[in-house]
């Protein structure tokens, strides 16, 4: 077990900047998930710390032990791949302990740790199956099952579940918790999906072209969203973005009205120092702050496009006047999807405002 | 369902119908070689052509032994063959690793001489390379001209690297995270699963080995060193030419390849087809 230090990384592929300067630190048996879209650098980031990608520049410490030119197998890290990886001609039993032949482990030691590994996933039975003979969530047991035998100070997971169903999804992603909880190993897990960086992470770190946005635990993220970029990325489904405009700019307190639908104002708790009536900004709502007609702070009237039932809530796709489309969680109401509009509530206390360039104005 | 299977079966006897015929084109010269095989030469040379095999052969093997040491030559044509194979499928592979896995200054341009070097034809290498090994290095009539100086080959190495560049990427990184060494990686991992192409790859080397003419007769004029085709050559005299102990010879150097191409087919066309696809 380790802490993991990132101090001011930088990728960069000839003059192209990749990672322009992450700075993070993980602390011993975090669960940290690096969460963005496509394309952000979190992948490439975790196969830094892997050692799979040279450090252009910054400092990486694993342990304390500046890591930057060290071999990947010197880090003290195992590494479980989007594809598995695992080497189709050899059976899983081979797959599980060829990197500790490979490196003259002793033999018994190596036996101690495959039994260990697989009797922690549960994968005795299949030992001498070859990887083309398991399903996909076995395959995913093994590839684990390889990195949990080397007993690293860190696992790194690079989008693990990606390849798997839905149904199965779900399932592993209760089982990766359940290990770290089991080994109180830190691990370090790369996903775009936001609903595993919620429901694994202990802190979320989100990415957005090469940039660290936030850094938080996922519910700190969801109260409390450093940008609208990080706002619509965490939670499901994502939050509502409405063009607004300052109206009204007292000490503690903002005024805005929809652009769309002027008569819609809003009084927002905050300083929001700066900020001038007449400027452009962007009110974020979550589709599950949406109050009934007339309990909240201001009411909005939307026109119902599709409403989706999911059985227990129900998911209203909606537009307001000047066409943007929004989402709306309501509990269950079977007629919603009939009427042609749809009343709604604001509240100020669960709205969030953000300015042009998007950072949150507080 | 009966008009599916109906329309599978005229689809098949079409095939069929063309197939055949240019399998037969095909298969034709080889029983003509055969059936001339088993002729004296008189035989021929007959004015009727005749599609059936004599009583012959035996005679013509025992003279094309008596006039070229037939069997010495193929023993040594097998044992070229053989290490030509092994030598070059290893440097081929290892060819092929590096220019498919490691990123190095002037990789694009390596790459270009090995593809440059495939269009040159063998005509304008086989002059300069002669004088090189035989005058330069001084290594006429040995083994090792005669299997060294073919050894790289552009098409094995083009073709190796093809298979190595379609291996998932992930599986070496696995590997190198597990503290697997460069060689280990490459010798346990990556070779094993080339295996068919090493194989369709192990095909077309020994043949191009068992049929080389060219080479074997320029750099090796020692009889006792002789390999079957340039034995077979000398056949051809200025005065006489004995075609029953020619194409008696021609059988034997043909059924080993027929007989290997037969019990490895199935990786050969693997190899090929993923070369080509994948």
């Amino acid at each position: 077990m380790a802490e993991l230090s990132l101090n001011n990384i930088v990728k960069r592929y000839g003059s192209l900047e990749i990672i322009h300067g992450a700075n993070l630190e993980v602390k011993d048996g975090e669960f940290v998930v690096f969460v963005g879209p496509s394309g952000c650098g979190k992948s490439t980031l975790l196969r830094m710390i892997a050692g799979l990608e040279d450090i252009s520049g910054g400092e990486l410490k694993i342990g304390g032990r500046v890591v930057n030119d060290m071999e990947p197998a010197d880090r003290g890290i195992a590494m479980v791949f989007q594809s598995y990886a695992l080497y189709p001609h050899l059976t899983v039993e081979q797959n599980l302990n060829f990197g500790l032949r490979m490196n003259g482990n002793p033999k018994a030691d190596t036996d101690r740790r495959v039994k260990q590994a697989s009797e922690i996933l549960q994968i005795t039975e299949l030992m001498q199956r070859r990887p083309k003979q398991l399903s996909g969530g076995q395959r995913q047991r093994v590839a684990i099952g390889r990195a949990i035998v080397r007993e690293p100070q860190i696992f790194l997971f690079d989008e693990p579940l990606s390849n798997l169903d839905a149904e199965l999804r779900v399932q592993m992603r209760v089982e990766i918790s359940r290990l770290h909880k089991k080994l109180g190993t830190t691990m370090i897990y790369v996903t775009h999906d936001q609903t595993e960086a919620m429901t694994l992470a202990d802190k979320i770190v989100v990415l957005r072209s090469g940039n660290i946005e936030q850094v938080g635990a996922p519910l700190d993220l969801y109260d409390d969203p450093a940008n609208q970029f990080v706002a619509g990325f965490v939670g499901s489904p994502k939050m509502n973005f409405l063009r607004a405009e300052v109206v009204d700019n007292q000490p503690g307190r903002v005024g805005v009205a929809l652009r769309d639908q002027r008569n819609v104002r809003l009084s927002l708790p905050i300083t929001a120092a700066g900020v001038e009536i007449g400027e452009h900004v962007t009110l974020g709502v979550r589709p599950e702050h949406f109050l009934d007609a007339g309990r909240g702070d201001a009411d909005l009237t939307v026109d119902v496009d599709v409403a989706e039932h999911l059985g227990n809530t129900s998911y209203i796709y909606a537009n307001i006047a000047g066409g943007e489309q929004i989402v709306i969680e309501r509990e269950e109401s079977r007629n919603t999807g009939n009427r042609d509009t749809l009343t709604v509530a604001l509240s100020a206390a669960k709205t969030f405002l953000f300015d042009g360039a998007g950072n949150r104005l507080r | 369902m009966k008009s599916k299977s109906k329309s599978t079966l005229i689809r098949s006897l079409a095939l069929h119908g063309l197939l055949a015929p240019l399998a037969i084109i095909w298969l034709f010269p080889l029983w003509m070689m055969f059936v001339f095989s088993t002729m004296p030469d008189y035989g021929i040379f007959s004015p009727g052509i005749i599609l059936t095999p004599s009583t012959g052969f035996m005679d013509n093997v025992r003279n094309l032994q008596a006039d070229t040491n037939f069997i010495g030559a193929m023993t040594i044509s097998i044992v070229v063959a053989i290490v030509y194979t092994v030598l070059s499928v290893m440097l081929t592979s290892m060819a092929g690793w590096a220019l498919a896995r490691y990123q190095f200054a002037g990789r694009p341009g390596v790459i270009g001489i090995i593809l440059g070097t495939i269009t040159l034809p063998y005509s304008v290498v086989v002059i300069p390379q002669f004088i090189m090994v035989a005058r330069d290095f001084g290594l006429a009539n040995s083994w090792v001209a005669l299997i060294v100086p073919p050894l790289f080959n552009s098409l094995g190495v083009l073709f190796m690297r093809q298979a190595f560049s379609m291996m998932p990427g992930e599986l070496f990184d696995a590997a190198r995270v597990e503290g697997v060494k460069e060689w280990q990686i490459f010798l346990r991992i990556a070779l094993p699963l080339a295996r068919p192409t090493m194989a369709a790859l192990a095909i077309i080397l020994f043949l191009a080995s068992w049929n080389n003419y060219l080479w074997p007769l320029l750099i090796n004029s020692r009889p006792g060193m002789m390999t079957a085709p340039v034995a077979l050559g000398t056949l051809i005299g200025l005065t006489r030419v004995s075609w029953g102990g020619i194409m008696a010879g021609a059988v034997m150097l043909t059924a080993p390849i027929l007989v290997i191409f037969v019990l490895l087919q199935r990786h050969f066309i693997a190899g090929i087809a993923a070369g080509a696809i994948k």
